[in-house]
């Protein structure tokens, strides 16, 4: 790796811009009107090599025009997008060598031939010396626990199994970033915790960034330090996971069951949200402590239990999305 | 790194095109079937031409094995160009699947991948059948050194024709998809054209098929030397050598609308 | 009526794929230029080969253009759809559906037949009629035989293709059968060359199978060529091909019904 290629991020997209010209036919018009529609708009951001990033948002908020942008399948209409100094979209080929890309639900293992031989066609395609394919080859067969179904026809493995090997096709030429797509979307538990596992350790030892869209909080959760949250093909959030519960404008619940009835409770600092025979929720700040809450509660109260419930990550979210709108 | 050349392309697709026979052989009942019923397809063709010269014994002055000579290299050179390029056909399937954005990801040029793609074996019968009703027809020519050139260079020239043609037309479905059937009437059409002496047609349409798709190069204009015949439209003599520049336009042709195509597909995603 | 209901869904589909159907009778009146040429080119050589004159021979050729996806000849039409529920196994439904499948099939396929009839049929014969002129039914009679005449070459047609599909019940998958019995039918149908033209025993062979039904018998209708009691011998012909190979589906289906009990599905 030479110096000019790892100064500057990884993935720098500039002001990015991707509208669409549709053409929808118009009740009472014979002729279809065209429109058009904006996917993504004024998107910054960038990545450095090694980071883990969690890119989430509603469907059709422009999460996979983003990604095709970012891998050369799909020209920008405005802005600028640079992965390891290269535009995607003219240098699609030799950008291919240095990104691995796994759309969740498509496979582009060979259906019908056994795991091995869709590994040996892409070592080929991608020109890997012999000597790091094998090495690769052990070294992901055994952190994914393939090593039964290498010689099994595709269509015979379980979809973890087929995800695993979809994961290992997208890593073998050792890429700097690689982009997945859904990649837990209809797996059990257990193939996903085995999954994540995996990721990480790719991370903590190679360094290769990783790019995730997901539906499932936990894969961002497990994984991520960071996230991006787009929405109407805007950035609407840039940072840690527990930033985005603050930034939210978050709130933790104060649930409160108090001995008898009352009328909602008066404390200051917060909010009474529900109240449900002698229960009742009691909403505060995240990053505000809830022992004076608590102790205000208790002094004025015949309290009989109390319960503090953490924000949902999706609630937070959605709070987000609810501002953007 | 050197940067990839034809000849690397050339193996690649070679790899490819070899992991889909072995995938075609996982099923060797429908695989025998459709190469049975390619070479049947085309087979019945030629009875079809056989059963036409029971009726008479010259269709517009060409004999029977004059006849098979055009239909001979013409379908061999089809046979060739149809069992190359694979799937391209196939580009509006693969748009909708999305497999096409799979393959943009893969440090291969895209040309390559969809032609290797899902190949198969199964136009073995055509390509046997055409070689014996060539291989027929070819001993009744009067071979001499510069006759066997023309005849070598007529065959791969046809082939471009065919592939440039078959790639250029379904190019269609980067724009549209509904209209496959559109881009049929000048691949297929144009290779039905060549199992006939081009005589039969009127000069309007001569002119089209040598200028505008141009499919008399693939037999019509090298037979007529292979024959040691005139050319009845009264053509120059120099056309029935120039196959090669043809083959060499057609598919410059094609590979730009292909490039086209492909840079539509970029900038509109659909 | 279930069955029209069924028909006239399936005549909804198909119509709304304009720009298919456009480009479809596009492809259909270029093939029928390059072969009327060379049956000109034939006739001109033999004017009066298989009892046809030139006439009668572009008009045969733009007519098998016009039927060419009525009778869908290439095979698919409808039973495509079966074939595909047979192989995702969701024909077990429908065998167990009090209606019965053949009929909901055959139905399902008049009503395609119908709208291929009124654009990929008529289009091409409207082309051939002002570019070739082309002749026309010379009595009511003969255009009201022709009409019977079709109907039962989409029904033999349709048998025909449904038997290509129930291979499914035992292959998974048709379509190298269907690619073997498309190319069969082209031939032996009379679409490539006028059975007329065929030779001593091709000849008398290709008349008796069910295939002629297809595109030789409505021609030959439509040319005048079968009068008086020969008329009613035409359709007669028809008629026992179709009762024949709808009787032959029938039978395979119980034949795959048994296998789909006796498998669990």
């Amino acid at each position: 790796m030479t110096a000019d290629h790892t100064s500057g991020p990884l993935i720098d997209v500039r002001d990015l811009e991707r509208t669409f010209d549709v053409r929808r036919r118009v009740e009472g018009r014979r002729r279809r009107t065209r429109e058009q529609v904006v996917a993504v708009h004024d998107l910054t951001f960038s990545v450095d090599g090694g980071e883990m990033v969690g890119y989430i948002g509603p469907n059709g908020a422009g999460k996979s025009t983003t990604i095709k942008m970012l891998t050369g399948i799909l020209v920008p209409t405005g802005g600028e997008v640079r992965v390891r100094g290269l535009d995607p979209s003219r240098q699609r080929v030799e950008l291919a060598r240095r990104i691995g890309v796994v759309f969740g639900q498509r496979s582009t293992l060979w259906w019908d031939l056994p795991l091995r031989d869709s590994f040996d066609l892409l070592q080929k395609m991608y020109r890997i010396s012999p000597a790091r394919y094998r090495e690769n080859l052990d070294r992901f067969v055994d952190l994914l626990d393939l090593g039964a179904q290498l010689d099994t026809p595709v269509r015979q493995l379980s979809l973890g199994q087929r995800m695993r090997g979809d994961i290992t096709a997208a890593l073998l030429h050792d890429p700097e970033v690689i982009y997945l797509d859904e990649p837990t979307i209809g797996l059990d538990v257990v193939s996903k915790g085995r999954l994540r596992e995996f990721l990480r350790a790719l991370n903590r030892e190679r360094g290769t960034t990783l790019l995730l869209t997901t539906h499932d909080l936990q894969d961002i959760e497990a994984l991520c330090d960071r996230v991006i949250v787009i929405d109407h093909g805007t950035s609407v959030y840039d940072g840690t996971l527990a930033g985005l519960h603050a930034q939210g404008g978050s709130t933790r619940t104060l649930v409160v069951d108090l001995v008898d009835e009352a009328p909602p409770i008066d404390v200051p600092g917060a909010e009474v949200r529900k109240v449900e025979g002698p229960r009742q929720w009691l909403s505060f700040p995240s990053d505000a402590s809830a022992a004076p809450i608590v102790a205000a509660v208790a002094a004025s109260y015949a309290v009989a239990d109390l319960s503090i419930q953490e924000p949902d990550i999706e609630d937070v979210i959605r709070d987000l999305y609810s501002r953007g709108a | 790194m050197a940067s990839p050349g034809p000849a690397q392309h050339l193996r690649t697709y070679g790899q490819i095109a070899w992991l889909w026979i072995r995938a075609a052989w996982q099923y060797p009942t429908s695989f025998v079937l459709l190469a049975v019923g390619n070479g049947l397809i085309t087979g019945l063709d030629f009875v079809g031409l056989w059963i036409m010269f029971s009726h008479l014994s010259r269709l517009d002055g060409f004999t029977l094995h004059e006849v098979a000579l055009l239909y001979g290299s013409a379908s061999l050179a089809l046979a060739v160009a149809d069992t190359a390029i694979g799937s391209v056909e196939r580009i509006g399937t693969y748009i909708r699947t999305g497999r096409l954005d799979q393959m943009m990801t893969k440090p291969v040029p895209l040309l390559v991948q969809v032609c290797a793609d899902q190949f198969t074996l199964r136009r073995l019968g055509r390509l046997t059948q055409a070689a014996v009703v060539f291989g027929w027809a070819c001993t009744y020519v009067d071979w001499t050194p510069l006759r066997v050139l023309v005849a070598v260079s007529m065959l791969v020239s046809g082939a471009l024709v065919f592939f440039g043609l078959f790639v250029g037309f379904s190019c269609i479905q980067f724009w549209t998809t509904d209209a496959t059937e559109f881009a049929n009437a000048f691949t297929y059409g144009g290779a039905t054209v060549t199992q006939y002496p081009l005589s039969i047609f009127p000069r309007e349409v001569m002119v089209g098929l040598t200028f505008v798709i141009p499919v008399a190069f693939v037999n019509w204009y090298p037979c007529l030397y292979l024959l040691g015949r005139s050319d009845p439209f009264g053509t120059p003599d120099a056309f029935q050598f120039a196959s090669p520049v043809a083959g060499i336009l057609t598919m410059a042709a094609a590979l730009l609308v292909w490039r086209t195509g492909v840079r539509h597909y970029t900038s509109t995603g659909s | 009526m279930l069955h029209v209901a069924v028909a006239t869904r399936t005549f909804r589909r198909y119509a709304t794929y304009r720009a298919a159907t456009l480009s479809g009778i596009f492809t259909n009146s270029v093939f029928g230029i390059i072969y009327s040429y060379a049956y000109l080119a034939l006739w001109d050589a033999n004017p009066s080969a298989g009892g046809y004159d030139s006439q009668d021979a572009v008009t045969y050729v733009w007519l098998g253009q016009a039927l060419l996806m009525t009778i869908a000849l290439w095979g698919g039409g409808t039973t495509d759809d079966l074939a595909e529920r047979i192989r995702s196994g969701d024909v077990a439904i429908d065998l167990y559906r009090p209606v019965g499948l053949v009929g909901w099939y055959l139905a399902s396929d008049l009503g395609r037949a119908a709208y291929h009839l009124l654009t990929r049929g008529f289009g091409p014969t409207l082309i051939g009629l002002v570019v070739f002129d082309i002749s026309l039914p010379g009595s009511v009679l003969d255009a009201g035989a022709f009409a019977v005449s079709l109907v039962l070459a989409v029904i033999v047609s349709f048998a025909i293709r449904f038997l290509v599909a129930s291979t499914a019940f035992w292959l998974l998958d048709q379509s190298g059968v269907k690619v073997m019995s498309g190319a069969f039918a082209i031939f032996i149908s009379g679409m490539m060359l006028p059975l007329v033209l065929f030779p001593g025993w091709l000849g008398t062979l290709a008349n008796a199978l069910p295939w002629a039904s297809y595109v030789q018998v409505p021609a030959d209708i439509w040319l005048g060529k079968r009068q008086g009691t020969d008329l009613l011998a035409a359709l007669g012909f028809q008629v026992m091909w179709a009762v024949v190979l709808i009787a032959a589906c029938h039978g395979v289906l119980r034949l795959a019904t048994r296998k789909v009990v006796v498998q669990g599905g």
